[in-house]
């Protein structure tokens, strides 16, 4: 059960960063040349991969009940991140994530810059490929690290991870611009939840507590922090709703 | 110097976020839960984390 939980995991995070990847590599590759883009994106996928494979063993050789209560409490500490920034996106506080703005962005700001040549190659599409999939490759290493090693099944977490980011990239050489239609915040308030209910269990079983249930407390965990998690959504956009009433008036 | 408050300013942001206080709210229990091991209660983290989240949502919206 665990297992398909991590394998979800996993894909939606992967989906949710490698769309964001997607976008800064599409701007970079239309604006200033596909050869210099591919070059960033693989020199960051190749570190990434280095990152994996030394940390994913690395972490299981750590006694399980210490594993737990630390990696789980990180995990726990930033799923409730994903999760506490979709609530308020998702009442209103807080701006969606507007995929089309941002590529419009990352277009203008490439057209602008300078040439600079490094290597044989433009010095600007290279850096901004690299620079933004290592660091929207981080947060999915970091899941499939530390999910999948908490899990003793980190091979399943890169599975996951892996089938997201092929399918992303996919579909935007399929359709060749940033994927607009993707439910970004869903995406980002099931990751949270995800992370959130397993590090909850994780942690807490890692500090010795003893689960009701076992295994499946992690279902209850879920099923309560998700109603919750509605129930705040759903207070909090009244209230926006109830405060931009008042200020138009 | 600089490369080094560089780097843990990342990780702070990466994993800690807006917010320190849900952080420190976890750390806390699960060093209670640690302490009282087998005697601690199941219920406790997961009542913190309902009641962290909601009291970081108030202030983030008031």
């Amino acid at each position: 059960m665990s297992g398909a939980f991590l394998v979800l995991a996993s894909f939606l995070a992967s989906a949710v960063e490698g769309v964001e990847a997607l976008t800064i590599v599409l701007a970079a590759g239309v604006t200033r040349g596909w050869r210099s883009t591919f070059v960033g994106l693989g020199a960051a996928l190749v570190i990434l991969a280095i990152i994996t494979a030394i940390l994913g063993p690395a972490l299981t050789v750590i006694p399980i009940d210490a594993l737990r209560l630390v990696v789980g409490g990180l995990l726990l500490v930033f799923g409730l991140q994903w999760l506490r920034k979709a609530i308020l996106r998702a009442s209103g506080y807080k701006a969606t994530h507007d995929e089309a703005a941002i590529y419009q962005r990352e277009l203008a700001a490439a057209q602008s810059s300078d040439r600079v040549t490094r290597a044989g190659l433009d010095w600007y599409a290279f850096t901004l490929s690299f620079k933004g999939v290592l660091l929207e490759g981080l947060e999915v290493i970091f899941i499939v690290v530390t999910f999948g090693a908490t899990a003793h099944q980190v091979g399943l977490a890169a599975l996951g991870a892996a089938i997201a980011l092929v399918l992303v990239v996919a579909i935007g050489v399929a359709v060749h611009q940033p994927l607009t239609r993707v439910p970004e915040n869903v995406l980002k308030f099931a990751v949270g939840l995800l992370l959130s209910s397993f590090g909850t269990f994780w942690a807490a079983e890692g500090a010795g507590v003893r689960w009701p249930g076992s295994d499946a407390a992690i279902l209850g965990i879920l099923a309560v922090l998700a109603v919750i998690s509605f129930l705040y959504v759903a207070v909090l956009r009244r209230q926006y709703e109830a405060r931009e009433l008042q200020t138009a008036a | 110097m600089h490369v080094l408050t560089g780097f843990v300013r990342f990780w702070y942001d990466f994993i800690i976020g807006d917010d320190w206080m849900i952080a420190a709210a976890v750390a806390i229990t699960l060093v209670i839960l640690a302490l009282l091991a087998h005697a601690a209660p199941w219920f406790l983290l997961p009542v913190v984390v309902i009641l962290a989240l909601g009291f970081s949502l108030w202030r983030a919206t008031r």
